[in-house]
């Protein structure tokens, strides 16, 4: 069987990687480039838990064929530190408490972070709307969207 | 948000506390917001192979003939893995504790007790080639008829579900198909009644849905050691059962886990481990076995259902004085935890309520349903669930506010529970109090100055006699409206009559009331 | 064996390969297709895509709009002169779906998605798709009534009635998760008033048959008269005529069949 090339921007480094055909991007970026910050929880787009960007756009990396991404730019968690100092974001889910067995925390802050980038003051219920697609099921929601809302503007959480 | 009620019991306690009411970061926080707290499936090994189980399509059914040589023959396949493979094919999870007959193959051999049993595992280079090569996998069913229900299970000539267990009950002590408490003369009281209530209650079961599915990766170490990533909850736990399953000493193992993407109790039955341990031991690589989504939810181990039907006698005043309860834990088709849930569950009884005449009849029940497992509190929820809506029925028919009642039949220090230990440090009362205080829910002045710690004990400690069982068959139970449910579309039954005032307050009148009317569903309505 | 992806420039090609390849599907978003092949669908072995840009265009002028199959709901969302679509387009998933699913994906969802595709069954939408012989229009009954057999058919737009007025088109889901949710009911009303009654009502239903349905009993109670409290009355009795829900995770077959006339009775009412 043979391997399709392909190339894009991962965290703004260029890779080059062989693909199977069929290959979704979550399984690309964990098994082929080694990065292990999106997860795989459903596999059917219920759970958010392998939300990337793709040119700024959040999208779901398991449903998205690998090589529709070649050209393109993908940001992941692993990408978020801003060098050694940790984002915005992910300082307030620290400080808020915002994460509990952490499986879902790397989808949240991509959603959130797909979100502050074109708004950087939402309401509280576009936060909400911002991560309808990301499942916590140790239900720490309300920290979350408390934590999104302080990363906008400094707010105290409610 | 959070309060710290120290006024409560501020004699019994050390305030100075360093860490109760102050928050305390997390310590794989870290990890956690910058995606490098290590799951399970997050590690990249060489040569990685990928482990698959085809899943038996029938409920209940005699395997006559399993064909795997076209499988065998497809792209990618490295190995299929049978019963026969797996060094010793029986367990139960509690046999580590002594708790249990081996009831349970990894893969099914003869017969498949659910839908969703592995029969055959398929190690293939890639996940793709594992589901090409399931596709390929001919299994021959003989149908056999199947029992969801758990009261059917128990009927004469119902199918058996597993062969351990002829009768469909888990037994204990090698004699007993139930867990049993008995506390004073339940059916001499609930005659005494001036009112008895019997309702059904049931709950279906419940899925964990954690994030992360469970799943395993088991790889070839140095030395004839094999490293084990895994989501397991209970890490020693899955060490011993893999050890046990394939016949080895478990220092053979080297198992690596903590970091679980959620868990809830689903995470406890070692499901993925000792397949993808032996696919390693057969294949010499590094082999993966994670539950996909839809397995997860399927046929990934719930909360059990359970069916549970009270009957309760209460007085006039409001004093519970009798409570018999028959609850059914579906085990699925096998044991793995329920056998300990039932036992939870009896010992829970009859809630944190101090009632002199208790009789409890709790079965562990075989069905062709999903086995059951752990989730938080499983034995007590539903029975908890079942005891509060009788209790807010119960105050319903006797015209009593439903905090007040709760503060009426708490149980208080020294009182004598119904599995003869002494409770002590009983604190429902003020549970209620607060709870009633945060709600703004009214009671009266003596329910708020009722105290755990006041009038418990003296005629509440005593142990009553205690008749020995009858040899009758209970009366099959019929659900009994109340006020409370919907009005049925047409009932011949009475409703309970407007509830009579509000009682006294609660001295402990010991003369039964006549002329009460009652309430049984064996019976009917009926004057006394 | 690996899947085998062929990637196409144009539209016509695409179909061609579609058609003749029956292990082959068209992935539009994703959303379908990549989760067939997660979950081990193996009837699947080709994968086919054009990146013919006359499948996103939208055009929303006129009394009928066009929206070409591979438009996602998020481009939906961004277009102010599709707002009567944007309670539909909104009601599906969570942000990163919206980026990614398609309305042409949409007509292939089965129970409970297909949202989008209630709506368009509403509004009297055609399906133009690509066959051997060239581009056709279908009407979207005719496309759902045989969906099953469509699979190797490539769907270039659809185009839908614009409803003169907001008042004119009502949609609803009911889910069990607030925001978002796969669907218990959905409903969309087309409600066309000429001299003060209702002159061609088309109610749609999903998740109320095996695909998305007309509610031909209710259309009848409400055609011709005004849109008062018995015509509602009527319509909302008459909702379930006709359907044949199934049981799922998100609710019972009965539990469809007795809050279909209820949510039906809302949204002609104008409650929340």
């Amino acid at each position: 069987m043979s391997k399709i090339p392909l190339q894009f921007r991962h965290n703004g480094r260029d890779v080059a990687i062989f693909v199977d055909g069929g290959t979704n991007l979550l399984v690309a970026l964990r098994e082929l480039i080694g990065d292990m910050t999106p997860k795989f929880g459903c596999g059917q787009g219920g759970c958010g838990t392998c939300s990337v960007l793709i040119d700024g756009e959040l999208h779901l990396s398991c449903l998205t064929l690998a090589e529709t991404v070649a050209g393109r730019s993908i940001e992941t968690l692993d990408g978020m530190k801003q060098g050694p100092n940790l984002h915005p974001l992910q300082r307030a889910f620290a400080d808020n408490f915002a994460a509990q067995c952490g499986y879902c925390t790397p989808g949240m802050l991509m959603a959130a972070k797909a979100l502050l980038d074109r708004n950087p003051s939402p309401s509280r219920e576009e936060v909400v709307e911002a991560i309808s697609g990301n499942i916590c099921r140790c239900t720490g929601y309300e920290p979350i969207v408390n934590a999104i809302l302080a990363a906008a503007g400094g707010r105290a959480s409610a | 948000m959070l309060e710290l009620r120290k006024d409560i019991f501020a004699d019994e306690r050390d305030d100075n506390l360093k860490e109760i009411g102050k928050g305390t970061q997390r310590q794989d926080m870290l990890g956690h917001v910058t995606g490098t707290s290590s799951y399970f499936n997050d590690h990249k090994l060489q040569g990685m192979l990928h482990l698959k189980v085809v899943r038996s399509t029938q409920a209940h059914a005699r395997i006559r003939r399993i064909d795997i040589t076209e499988a065998e023959r497809s792209s990618g396949v490295r190995r299929i893995i049978r019963g026969a493979d797996v060094p010793r094919n029986l367990n139960t999870l509690l046999s580590l504790i002594n708790f249990g007959k081996d009831d349970e193959p990894s893969l099914a051999v003869d017969k498949v007790r659910y839908k969703g049993e592995p029969i055959v595992a398929i190690v293939a280079d890639s996940e793709r080639e594992a589901f090409e090569a399931i596709a390929k996998v001919k299994v021959d069913y003989e149908p056999l008829p199947a029992v969801f229900d758990v009261e059917d299970a128990l009927k004469p000539g119902a199918p058996v579900v597993n062969e351990t267990y002829p009768k469909n009950t888990f037994t204990y002590h090698e004699t007993y198909d139930h867990q049993k408490l008995r506390f004073g003369d339940a059916d001499a009281a609930l005659a005494t009644a001036d009112h008895v209530l019997e309702q059904r209650y049931q709950m279906s079961p419940i899925e964990h849905a954690p994030t992360e599915t469970n799943g395993a990766i088991a790889a070839p170490d140095t030395n004839g050691r094999y490293v084990v990533y895994t989501s397991t909850q209970a890490l020693f736990f899955s060490v011993d059962t893999c050890a046990k399953i394939l016949d080895v000493p478990s220092n053979t193992f080297h198992f690596i886990g903590g970091t679980v993407g959620g868990g809830f109790g689903g995470k406890v039955d070692t499901l993925t481990e000792p397949l993808a341990i032996l696919g390693a031991m057969l294949t010499g690589r590094p082999v993966r076995y994670v539950f996909g989504r839809e397995e997860e939810m399927q046929y990934g181990p719930p909360r059990g259902a359970e069916r549970i039907y009270i009957k309760d006698g209460v007085m006039r005043d409001g004093r519970v004085i009798a409570r018999k309860i028959r609850a059914y834990f579906d085990s699925g088709a096998y044991t793995r935890l329920s056998s300990y849930a039932a036992v939870k569950c009896a010992a829970h009884l009859p809630g944190p309520y101090t009632i002199p005449n208790v009789y409890g009849d709790v079965y562990c029940v075989f069905t062709n349903r999903t086995p059951a497992t752990a989730m938080r509190g499983f034995g007590v929820t539903a029975m908890d669930f079942a005891i509060e809506c009788q209790m807010d029925k119960l105050a319903n028919l006797v015209g009593m506010d439903p905090m007040e009642f709760r503060i009426l039949n708490a149980y208080r220090d020294g009182d004598m529970k119904a599995h003869r230990r002494e409770a002590k440090n009983t604190a429902l009362i003020e549970c209620v109090q607060v709870a009633a205080e945060k709600a703004k829910w009214p009671i009266r002045d003596e329910f708020k100055r009722a105290s755990s710690r006041k009038d418990g004990g003296g005629s509440r400690a005593i142990i009553p006699p205690t008749p020995a069982d009858s040899r009758a068959r209970p009366t099959a139970p019929v659900q009994q409206r109340t006020t409370y449910d919907r009005a049925p579309a047409a009932t011949s039954r009475e409703p309970p009559r407007e509830p009579p005032a509000p009682p006294p307050p609660p001295p402990r009148p010991s003369a039964p009331s006549h002329g009460a009317t009652r309430f049984s569903s064996v019976f009917g309505t009926r004057r006394r | 064996m690996a899947v085998t992806v062929k990637t196409f420039a144009s539209a016509g090609e695409a179909a061609g390969a579609l058609s003749s390849d029956r292990s082959a599907r068209y992935l539009g978003g994703g959303t379908l297709v990549m989760r067939a092949l997660n979950e081990g669908d193996v009837s699947i072995s080709t994968v086919v895509r054009a990146s013919d840009r006359a499948l996103t265009r939208i055009d929303p002028s006129g009394p009928r709009i066009t929206l070409g199959a591979g438009v996602t709901f998020a481009r939906v969302l961004a277009e102010r002169d599709l707002a009567f679509l944007h309670a539909p387009a909104r009601s599906i998933g969570g942000p990163a779906v919206r980026n990614m699913g398609t309305v042409g994906g949409n007509l292939f969802a089965p129970n409970p998605y297909g949202d989008f595709t209630v709506a368009l069954l509403a509004l009297d939408a055609t399906v133009a798709v690509q066959g051997s012989f060239g581009a056709r229009d279908i009407p979207i009954e005719e496309f759902l009534q045989s969906r099953e057999r469509r699979a190797g058919t490539l769907v270039l737009s659809v185009s839908c009635t614009r409803p003169a007025s907001n008042e004119a088109f009502r949609y609803r889901k009911i889910a069990r998760i607030k925001p978002k949710g796969g669907s218990v009911i959905t409903i969309a009303a087309h409600l066309p008033i000429s001299g003060g009654r209702i002159a061609g009502a088309r109610i749609a239903l999903g998740s109320m048959a095996p695909t998305q349905i007309r509610a031909r009993a209710a259309e009848r109670a409400l055609e011709g008269r005004s849109l008062d409290a018995a015509t509602i009355s009527a319509a909302a009795s008459a909702a379930a005529e006709g359907t044949s829900p199934s049981d799922n995770a998100l609710g019972s077959a009965w539990y469809r069949r007795e809050i279909v006339g209820v949510h039906l009775r809302r949204l002609l009412s104008g409650q929340e």
